[in-house]
C-alpha cells in the first residue's frame, strides 16, 4: 500500500492504540491536519502548545499509557519545550512530532524553522529528524518503544513538510530491535537473596517510594511486602499514591517538606529500600547526614540512578516490579510458614510516637480559610478518590501533604522540574483519559495565569475540570522562602491586579465560584464539584499561610522548621 | 585519574553533539576526542579521554551508555591498553636552529614531512608523555603551530 508520509504517520499512530492527540496546527504540519479527519484519533486542539505537551503527559500519568501531541515548526516546537523538559524529568512516556521545514530548506533560516532536534537533545529520552519518508514508519515504530520501555521519557519526532507529502509503500514493523538500546528488567537473583536475607534480620527497615514504582505499576507488591513484614513506608512527591494513605504504615512524604516521622524514620532506620527512587536533592537534605544508619538497597530501572547522589551497599538494576515479585517469592515461604524472625515492636512504637509527637497540622482559623482546611475538605468529599494535578509552589505542596493519595496515578504534578503551569493542561489531559472520573487542579493565582488560556480548550470539549485556586495573592512558596530567608524582601512576589477569576472563568462560558468564609468552602465545593461544568473555584486564604514542616536547602532531614 | 573511553556508536547524523552534550550538560570533562568509522558499516569508534574521581568517570560511562545511539563503552584505563596520539608541529627552524632541532627529531624518532627554508614540519607518535615532551623540547626555537590527533587507544592481545 502506497502512502503519503502524513498518512504513514496517522496510520502508525493507530496502530499504535493512539485514541487521542493533544495538539496545534501550522504551515508545516497542514499536511497532517487534512488527513486527521479520516483517522480514528480524537484530536484535542489547545490554546498553546505548551498546553498540548501538559495534556498529552497528563493523559500518560493518569492513564499508564504514551501521551501524543502534534505541533508545528518553529514557535510551535519552542513552545513545547518546557513541557518537553517537564515530561523528561519525571520520566513520562510522551512522543512529541514536530513540523520541520522541507528538508531542502533545512539549515537556511527558513520561515519558522528551528532547530528543535538540537534544542530538545538534552531533554527528550531519544529524538529524530526524519529526512526520508522510507524511515517514517520504523522511526514512529521505534519513538513509541523507545518512550515506554527502560526508563520512560519523552521522545521527539521532527516533520519536515515534504516528508510528509512523499509517498512511499507502507509497512509498519511488529516488533523493534536495537543493537544500541537494550534496558535491563530482570534483578539479579543473588542480589534478591541478598536483600531477603537484609530483610529478614533488619530491626528498622523503611521503605522509601518513589515514581518508579507508579511507572512500572509496582504498588500491589510494594503493599504486600510493607504489610507482610510490617514496614512502614514513605514516597517522594512523585511517588505519592503507591501506598494508601490511611494504612497506619504509611509516613507520608519525606524530605523538604516532609513529615516528621518519615524524615526522623530515615535518619534512623538500619535498612533504607529504596525502590523507584533517585535521591533528589529536595528529597535527601544534607546528603551527608542522610540515612546514616542504613545499610541502602536502590532498585532503579537505570543505571545513572545508582550511585549518583548517595553511595548504596545493594545496589539492583532492575524493574521495580519485577524485583519487587521477585522478592515476594522468595520471602513468601517464611510468611506462610510463618518462619520469618518476629519483628520487634521497637521500631513500629518508635514510628508511632514521632507521628504522634508531630502529625500533619496547621493553625485552624474561623476567620481564615487556610489551604490546609481547603485540601482537607477535597479529601474528604472526595475520598481521595480524584484525580488531583498541581501546579507549582505551596499549592502543589499542601496538596502533596494533605490530600490521603488512597491509589497510583491520582497526582499528577511536575515534581522533577516544577513547571508552573503544568497542572491544568495536564488536567484536560486527564480528564480526556477518564471522561467519568473527578479531576482537581489544586491551583496557585500566581501558576494558573500561565496557562489559563486552556480554559477555552476545556471548555470546547465540555471537560469537567474543575480549578481550585489557593489564592494567595502571592507567588507564596517564593514570598516563604523571602520571609524565612531574605530579610522579608517581597520583591516581585506580590501578584497586584490578578483577574477575578469568577468573571474569567464566565467569559470562558465556564462556572465560576469565590469563597472568602471557612464555613462555605465545604458546601461551595461540594457544588463545583457536582455541577459536571469546567469550573474555576476561587478560594481567599490567609496570605501568609507558610508551608511547614520544612528543610531549609542544605540542612540535614531532621533540622525541620515545625509548627 | 586520565581514563581512555572507547565508545562505539551508532555513525548518524547528531551522535557527536550527543555524546559532547553529555559531556558539557552534566560538567564533566573532555580532554581529547577523536572519531572514525569502523570496519562495520553504520558503527564509528570514539575515542575519549577524561579526568575525574572514580565515581565521576562511573557517572560518565554510565550517562554514555544511556544515550540510545551508544553501542558500546570500554574503559581502557582498566585494561592492558596501548594508545597513540599524532601530531604535526611547524617549527621556526631558521638558519643555525636547524641542525640541532634536527638531532632532537632523530632522537624523538619523528619524521621531518615539510621544509622549507624559514620552518620546518615534524610528525610525531606516541603516548601524552612522549607528545608533551617533545613540545617542550622544541618550544624554545618558536613552535608556530601545532595539529594533534587526540589520543586513539587499543586494547592488548592476549599475552
Ligand atoms: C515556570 C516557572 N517559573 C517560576 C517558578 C518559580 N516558582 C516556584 S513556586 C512559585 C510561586 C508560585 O505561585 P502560585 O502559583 O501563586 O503558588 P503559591 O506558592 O502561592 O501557592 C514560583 C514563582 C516556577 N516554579 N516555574
Ligand atoms: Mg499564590
Amino acid at each position: 500500500m502506497e502512502l503519503s508520509g502524513a498518512r504513514i504517520l496517522l496510520e502508525s499512530l493507530v496502530r499504535e492504540g493512539v485514541e487521542v492527540i493533544f495538539g496545534f496546527p501550522g504551515g508545516a504540519v497542514i499536511d497532517i491536519y487534512h488527513q486527521i479527519p479520516n483517522y480514528p484519533i480524537k484530536h484535542i486542539l489547545v490554546r498553546h502548545e505548551q498546553g498540548a505537551i501538559h495534556a498529552a503527559d497528563g493523559y500518560a500519568r493518569a492513564k499508564g499509557r504514551t501521551g501524543v501531541c502534534l505541533v508545528t515548526s518553529g514557535p510551535g516546537a519552542t513552545n513545547a519545550v518546557t513541557g518537553i523538559a517537564t515530561a523528561y524529568m519525571d520520566s513520562i512516556p510522551v512522543v512529541i512530532f514536530t513540523g520541520q521545514v522541507p528538508t531542502a530548506l533545512i539549515g537556511n533560516d527558513a520561515f519558522q524553522e528551528v532547530d528543535i532536534v538540537g534544542i530538545t537533545r538534552p531533554c527528550t529520552k531519544h529524538n529524530y529528524l526524519v529526512k526520508d519518508v522510507a524511515k517514517l514508519a520504523h522511526t514512529i515504530k521505534e519513538a513509541f518503544f523507545l518512550a515506554a520501555s527502560g526508563r520512560p521519557g519523552p521522545v521527539l519526532v521532527d516533520l519536515p513538510k515534504d516528508v510528509m507529502q512523499a509517498v512511499c509503500e507502507y509497512a509498519y514493523p511488529k516488533k523493534i530491535s536495537m543493537r544500541s538500546y537494550n534496558p535491563h528488567y530482570e534483578p539479579n537473583p543473588r542480589q534478591v537473596k541478598k536483600v531477603a536475607e537484609l530483610i529478614r534480620q533488619a530491626k528498622a527497615p523503611l521503605l522509601y517510594a518513589g515514581g518508579g514504582v507508579i511507572s512500572s505499576n509496582a504498588h500491589k507488591e510494594l503493599v504486600w511486602l510493607a504489610q507482610n513484614f510490617r514496614i512502614p513506608v514513605t514516597a517522594t512527591l512523585m511517588g505519592l499514591g503507591c501506598f494508601p494513605a490511611h494504612d497506619p504504615l504509611w509516613l507520608g512524604m519525606l524530605g523538604m517538606h516532609g513529615t516528621f516521622a518519615a524524615n526522623h524514620a530515615i535518619s534512623n532506620c538500619d535498612l533504607l529500600l529504596a525502590v523507584g527512587a533517585r535521591f533528589d536533592d529536595r528529597v535527601t537534605g544534607k546528603i551527608s547526614h542522610f540515612a546514616q544508619k542504613a545499610q541502602i538497597v536502590h532498585i532503579d530501572i537505570d543505571p545513572t540512578s545508582i550511585q549518583k547522589n548517595v553511595p548504596v551497599q545493594v545496589p539492583i538494576v532492575a524493574d521495580c516490579r519485577l524485583f519487587l515479585m521477585a522478592l515476594k517469592k522468595e520471602l513468601e515461604i517464611c510468611v506462610s510458614e510463618k518462619t520469618c524472625p518476629p519483628q520487634s515492636d521497637r521500631w513500629i512504637d518508635q514510628i508511632v510516637e514521632w507521628k504522634a509527637k508531630h502529625p500533619r497540622r496547621y493553625t485552624p482559623s474561623d476567620t481564615l480559610i487556610k489551604p490546609q482546611f481547603v485540601i482537607e475538605v477535597m479529601n474528604k468529599l472526595t475520598k481521595g478518590r480524584a484525580i488531583i494535578t498541581t501546579e507549582v509552589g505551596q499549592n502543589q505542596m499542601w496538596a502533596a501533604q494533605f490530600y490521603d493519595f488512597a491509589e497510583p496515578r491520582t497526582i499528577l504534578t511536575s515534581g522533577g522540574l516544577g513547571t508552573m503551569g503544568y497542572g491544568f493542561p495536564a488536567a484536560i489531559g486527564a480528564q480526556m483519559a477518564f471522561p467519568d472520573k473527578l479531576v482537581i487542579d489544586v491551583a496557585g493565582d500566581g501558576s494558573i495565569q500561565m496557562n489559563i488560556q486552556e480554559m477555552a480548550t476545556a471548555v470546547c470539549y465540555g471537560l469537567p475540570v474543575k480549578i481550585v485556586i489557593l489564592n494567595n495573592g502571592y507567588l507564596g512558596m517564593v514570598r516563604q522562602w523571602q520571609e524565612l530567608f531574605y530579610a522579608k524582601n517581597y520583591c516581585a512576589t506580590c501578584l497586584d491586579a490578578s483577574p477575578d477569576f469568577v468573571k474569567l472563568a464566565e467569559a470562558y462560558g465556564a462556572a465560576g465560584y469565590r469563597i472568602t468564609d471557612p464555613a462555605k468552602v465545604e458546601s461551595t465545593l461540594k457544588k463545583a464539584f457536582a455541577n459536571g461544568k469546567t469550573t474555576i473555584v476561587d478560594i481567599a486564604i490567609d496570605p501568609e499561610e507558610n508551608v511547614y514542616p520544612m528543610v531549609p536547602a542544605g540542612k540535614s532531614l531532621t533540622e525541620m522548621i515545625l509548627v | 585519574m586520565r581514563h581512555i573511553l572507547s565508545v562505539l556508536v551508532e555513525n548518524e547524523p547528531g551522535v557527536l553533539s550527543r555524546v559532547s552534550g553529555l559531556f558539557s550538560g552534566r560538567g564533566f570533562n573532555i580532554e581529547t576526542l577523536n572519531v572514525a568509522p569502523t570496519l562495520e558499516e553504520g558503527l564509528s569508534i570514539m575515542t575519549i579521554t577524561t579526568s575525574g574521581e572514580e565515581a565521576i568517570i562511573e557517572q560518565i560511562i554510565k550517562q554514555l551508555r544511556k544515550l540510545v545511539t551508544v553501542v558500546k563503552v570500554v574503559d581502557l584505563t582498566e585494561l592492558k591498553a596501548v594508545e597513540r596520539e599524532t601530531m604535526l608541529i611547524k617549527i621556526d627552524a631558521d638558519g643555525d636552529k636547524r641542525a640541532e632541532i634536527l638531532r632532537i627529531v632523530d632522537i624523538f624518532r619523528c619524521k621531518i614531512i615539510d621544509v622549507s627554508p624559514e620552518d620546518l614540519i615534524v610528525e610525531c607518535t606516541g603516548d601524552t608523555g612522549k607528545i608533551a615532551a617533545l613540545i617542550n623540547m622544541l618550544s624554545r626555537y618558536g613552535i608556530k603551530e601545532i595539529a594533534r590527533t587526540g589520543t586513539v587507544a587499543m586494547r592488548r592481545g592476549m599475552q
